[in-house]
């Protein structure tokens, strides 16, 4: 992203953590200051304040810096929003940011500003390229986790639609001397309108969150009695449940959230998964299944003491194909070690809460939580923007005046998706021309 | 032997504009050709223009060019397309004769200063290391220049096709080069193989025109360089249509076992945008029809160009579909169509300056490139001329941006893209669509063109005058008011279409889209404008809004445009990049931060990092 924007992110590594910190940096600052902080500030002071949205409604309270380049951690102008840390309330502040004019910025990119702006001598900057390398990882992952196959699909058929329009647009100006009329023939601002109501539908339910998903799905699954609930139990136990309910999670075979390590885990329960003539169950059952399909990770648990049985094989052959962690229980019991074993398996005691520790890290290990960089909620985000800055090309182009204004909205509203769905270049365009129309004398 | 500044090879569209560049500013230059009468040949079709390449025609133009004005004196039907669709997509087209076309051509290049044309066809390049230093003709004259421009087409190991026949051939019955496609074979330039086409010419007097449709050309007649003008015209004629039918479609499904393209003789990738009719009836089997334009290919030749049925069918498959058309009955086949394919070298291997990263001080320009059109060629022919001029020189390379020209967009396109097929100019291809139009090409290169030497002082003159005009008038504009309470609001709303609440300057009520310059200004007090004037300013108001977010992206963007990246890196040891992005850029050799950013398979991530160790200088790599 070039210098001149202004850029923000949430700076505080994502998961558990009493404060959280919002930054944005860039010539935009001062003037999206007075949208966010309920009261003027000055440079260089830590000031006790109220963030607010667009109503002068309290997102969050907390602690404002304002830092004046050059003298600030990127060399631009910089303000600091340090306030709680839950993840749902700092996407709110970035989301006020973003509404205010700035976008979200690339991994790494505060740094890489911070060092092109001189802050940064030499020797730290041998470590920048490593940051940058990381976070961009962490980042395209938690992009592919955020997009859902639902939401996906239905950005994918508006940007079908929109390649439609577009190409029968720059056909018509590009290829005049065809005998038809690409436009007249297909009811262009017809089509527009049902790309502008595809999209703001795709928009609203972005925003509300219930097309992507945010937060890790596991799936518990074993016989009965091998201390499935315990195992819930003692791993929600000690941490706070989630008590935010976000938007969009809430699926049948969802019964239970947990948070390790600050993570939200939805966890996916096979309890409903058994033959059943009852037709309300077998909804149910449909769901669960759909739900289980689209998890991280299964844990499977079985007891210590007899091990992975044929009854297990079985039930693990019936599940989707999804990476499995298995977790034997009841250790203190069978008075097995506990931990991660040289097998792979993890020895617990839900009841004594020997061994969790170690199922909890081999968790985020395995989910790749230590990742740094952005988490799911930056991704959607992205999303968000993308879609809103497509909403307001497709609307200019629905009052633009002559084919060739019309055409450039729709080539912008196009360059917005393309940061979900990837490039599309103006060789592909005329490749639809082509292999639509019979064109060339 | 003999020294020049600048040597051109080859005198099609490419080497004529090169050289004729070079020469007009100031390096003594000479354009070597196998054949003088050859000059400027259209060897296709007999046009010049069309949507995206008029836009091209007219930049050729603004840098002292030859192609506009060769066209007006060649024209014989012009036409302004996409009229009513905006500004920025109207394209100028002209008809014109070959012959006259030639001539313009020709004496622009025998009376042009510092030029030198010598008949020989070249075979070697004479080269110090990796540099060129001359080259070595047929006979073994040696010649030495500092930089050479290479501009040898569809000459290149061109093999010709008609049915299951073929022969070696360079363009339209001239010989192919060979020994120098061989010789640049061994220089290990990444090489490619493409193909077009051409339709079978009729004799004019075997038509029979009274079924036919008449296309006449515009009236009043466009004018195609800015410094032209009707008065250069010769005689108009207009182009006649007629169309393919089922019977037609028929003869050629029948002829497809001997057509070299569906038996897989030819191994070249064709144009999708210019395919041939066999293509045209096969991939679109439920049109029953097609549009043929028959094209007069000049006042004093009765043949004709029927565009829109170029062909490698067996000759006597040709004859037959051409007899089934209305009009064509009884029409004479003067010369088979057929198709041909060529050598190219990946442009990929080019900077942006046209000149080769492989060989400094050597320069493609033209076919020999992956493109096709004689302005596409003649685009690339005076961008390779000046760099080659500049380079001549020890002066920095010049090469205008996405932003600036068509030709920006089209060296940015080969030498990032690569080509898959042969590349011709659309609109669609340039993201700043908006700001490059042929109204304002002279806008936007005259002043670099001038700075450049490429523009001579009459050229300049008419430029700085045009431009002050326009200044002075968009000025007068913005200080004139318009009072709804003193001025007529009958008056007002017969411009206006409706009243004004409060005062407006004359400027902003030309920035709606409903109000037109002429019955504006009515309102105000009248000036002296010329047409081309009024209609700036007019375009000027009515974009202004949409030109600046542009410009504002253009902005963003030139800061990575403006950021060098060395030749010499190899990107294996650069820290960070992913396996696949090194070997992209050390395919690539990237001259820019921006031009790295435009390649297929580089990330912002992949950005970021280049940028890190750009300010570094790659040092520590």
């Amino acid at each position: 992203m070039p210098s001149g924007d202004t850029i923000a992110a949430i700076a505080t590594p994502p998961g558990k953590g009493g404060v959280g910190v919002v930054r944005i940096s860039g010539p935009g600052v001062r003037q999206m200051m007075p949208g966010l902080l309920a009261r003027p500030i000055d440079p260089r002071q830590a000031t006790l304040c109220r963030f607010h949205d667009e109503k002068g409604r309290v997102i969050d309270f907390g602690l404002a810096l304002f830092f004046e380049g050059p003298r600030s951690f990127t060399g631009e102008d910089v303000l600091e929003l340090q306030g709680h840390g839950g993840q749902v309330v700092l996407g709110m502040v970035l989301s006020r940011c973003l509404e205010l004019g700035a976008s979200i910025a690339e991994p790494g990119e505060f740094t890489r500003r911070a060092f092109l702006n001189d802050k940064i001598d030499l020797a730290q900057a041998e470590s920048v390229a490593d940051l940058i390398d990381a976070a961009t990882q962490g980042a395209a992952r938690s992009a592919i986790r955020s997009l859902s196959g639902e939401f996906s699909r239905r950005v994918h058929e508006l940007v079908d639609g929109l390649i439609e329009l577009r190409m029968l647009v720059e056909a018509t100006l590009d290829f005049p001397e065809e005998e038809i009329d690409f436009l007249e023939a297909t009811d262009a601002y017809k089509k527009l309108e049902g790309i502008l109501d595809r999209l703001e539908s795709v928009l609203e339910s972005a925003r509300q969150g219930s097309l992507l998903r945010s937060g890790i799905h596991v799936v518990f699954a074993g016989q009965p009695n091998v201390g499935k609930s315990s195992l819930l139990n003692r791993l929600s136990g000690e941490e706070v449940a989630i008590v935010t309910d976000i938007p969009g999670t809430t699926r049948d075979a969802i019964r239970q959230f947990l948070e390790v390590e600050g993570f939200p885990i939805h966890v996916v329960d096979t309890a409903g998964l058994r033959q059943s003539e009852d037709p309300v169950e077998r909804i149910g059952m449909a769901r669960t299944r759909e739900a289980i399909e689209k998890s991280d990770l299964i844990l499977y648990i079985a007891d210590s003491a007899k091990g992975i049985d044929e009854e297990d094989r079985k039930i693990l052959e019936s599940l989707p194909d999804l990476p499995v962690q298995i977790v034997l229980n009841k250790a203190d019991l069978s008075n097995s070690a506990f931990g991660l074993l040289e097998t792979g398996e993890v020895s617990i005691s839900a009841k004594t809460g020997e061994g969790v520790d170690a199922l909890k890290k081999r968790l985020l290990d395995l989910l790749s939580l230590h990742e740094p960089g952005e988490n799911q909620f930056i991704a959607r985000q992205r999303h968000v923007s993308a879609l809103r800055e497509a909403k307001e090309a497709i609307e200019c182009a629905g009052t633009s005046a002559g084919v060739e204004i019309f055409a450039e909205d729709l080539r912008r509203a196009q360059v917005s998706l393309s940061r979900i769905t990837g490039e599309f270049s103006p060789d592909d365009l005329l490749g639809e021309i082509f292999s639509r129309f019979c064109i060339g004398k | 032997m003999q020294n020049f500044d600048v040597i051109v090879v080859g005198g099609g569209h490419a080497g004529t504009e090169a050289a004729l560049a070079s020469a007009r500013m100031g390096r003594k230059t000479l354009l070597l050709t196998h054949n003088i009468e050859t000059l400027g040949q259209m060897s296709c079709n007999p046009a010049i223009g069309g949507i995206g390449k008029g836009h091209l025609v007219r930049e050729i133009d603004a840098l002292g060019g030859a192609m506009a004005l060769a066209a007006d004196e060649a024209g014989i039907q012009f036409r302004t397309l996409n009229a009513s669709k905006g500004y920025a997509v109207r394209a100028t087209r002209a008809q014109a004769d070959r012959m006259l076309y030639r001539q313009a051509i020709r004496s622009r290049v025998e009376s042009q200063p510092n030029l030198w044309l010598f008949q020989q066809a070249v075979d070697d390049l004479i080269l110090e290391g990796d540099r060129v230093a001359g080259v070595v003709t047929q006979l073994g004259i040696r010649i030495s220049g500092k930089a050479v421009v290479l501009t040898a087409g569809t000459f290149l190991s061109g093999l010709i096709h008609v049915g299951l026949k073929n022969y070696q051939a360079g363009r339209a019955g001239d010989p192919p080069s060979i020994s120098l496609a061989a010789r640049l074979r061994e220089l290990a330039l990444p090489v490619g193989r493409l193909k077009t086409g051409t339709p079978p010419r009729i004799h004019g007097a075997s038509i029979d025109y009274s079924e036919l449709a008449m296309q006449p050309g515009d009236d009043p007649v466009p004018v195609f360089s800015f410094v032209g003008s009707a008065d250069l015209h010769p005689r108009q004629v207009p182009c006649w249509i007629t169309h393919t039918n089922e019977k037609t479609h028929e003869i050629i499904r029948g002829g497809l076992d001997r057509s070299p393209m569906f038996t897989g003789v030819i191994e070249g990738v064709g144009p999708r945008y210019c395919p041939s009719i066999e293509d045209k009836v096969t991939r679109f089997a439920e049109r029953t029809s097609h549009q043929i334009f028959l094209e007069p290919e000049g006042l004093n030749t009765h043949e004709v160009y029927p565009n829109g049925i170029s062909t490698s069918l067996p000759y006597d498959v040709q004859v037959e579909l051409i007899h089934s058309m209305k009009g064509l009955e009884n029409a004479h086949v003067t010369r088979p169509g057929y198709a041909i394919e060529y050598d190219y070298f990946d442009p990929t291997g080019l900077k942006s300056s046209l000149e080769t990263k492989a060989i400094a001080n050597l320069y493609f320009a033209g076919q020999i490139n992956g493109t096709t059109g004689y302005e596409e060629a003649a685009a690339q022919g005076i961008l390779a001329g000046i760099n080659a001029a500049l380079r001549s020189e020890d002066k920095e390379a010049w090469s205008p941006k996405r932003n600036q020209a068509y030709i920006g967009v089209m060296v940015d396109d080969l030498v990032t893209k690569g080509v898959t097929e042969p590349y011709r100019m659309f609109t669609s291809r340039a993201e700043f669509r908006l700001t490059l139009r042929e109204d304002n090409a002279d806008l936007r290169l005259t002043e670099t063109g001038r700075e450049l030497g490429a523009v001579d002082d009459a050229r300049w003159r008419a430029f700085c005058e045009k431009r002050e005009a326009i200044e002075r008038e968009s000025s007068r504009l913005k200080s004139t008011w318009v009072n709804p309470k003193l001025a007529s609001q009958e008056h007002i709303e017969k411009v206006l279409g409706k009243s004004i609440e409060r005062e407006y300057s004359l400027y902003e009520l030309l920035r709606r889209p409903d109000v037109n310059y002429e019955a504006l200004v009515a309102l105000g007090e009248r000036a002296e404008v010329a047409p081309e004037v009024a209609s700036q300013v007019e375009i000027q108001a009515k974009y202004g809004g949409y030109i600046e977010r542009q410009e504002l992206e253009i902005a963003r963007r030139m800061e990575y445009e403006a950021l060098r990246l060395p030749m010499d890196v190899d990107y294996a040891q650069v820290k960070g990049l992913s396996a696949e992005t090194w070997q992209i850029l050390n395919r690539h050799k990237p001259e820019t931060i921006g031009q790295a950013s435009r390649l297929s398979g580089i990330t912002p991530a992949a950005v970021s990092l280049l940028l890190v160790h750009q300010k570094r200088g790659f040092s520590a790599a």
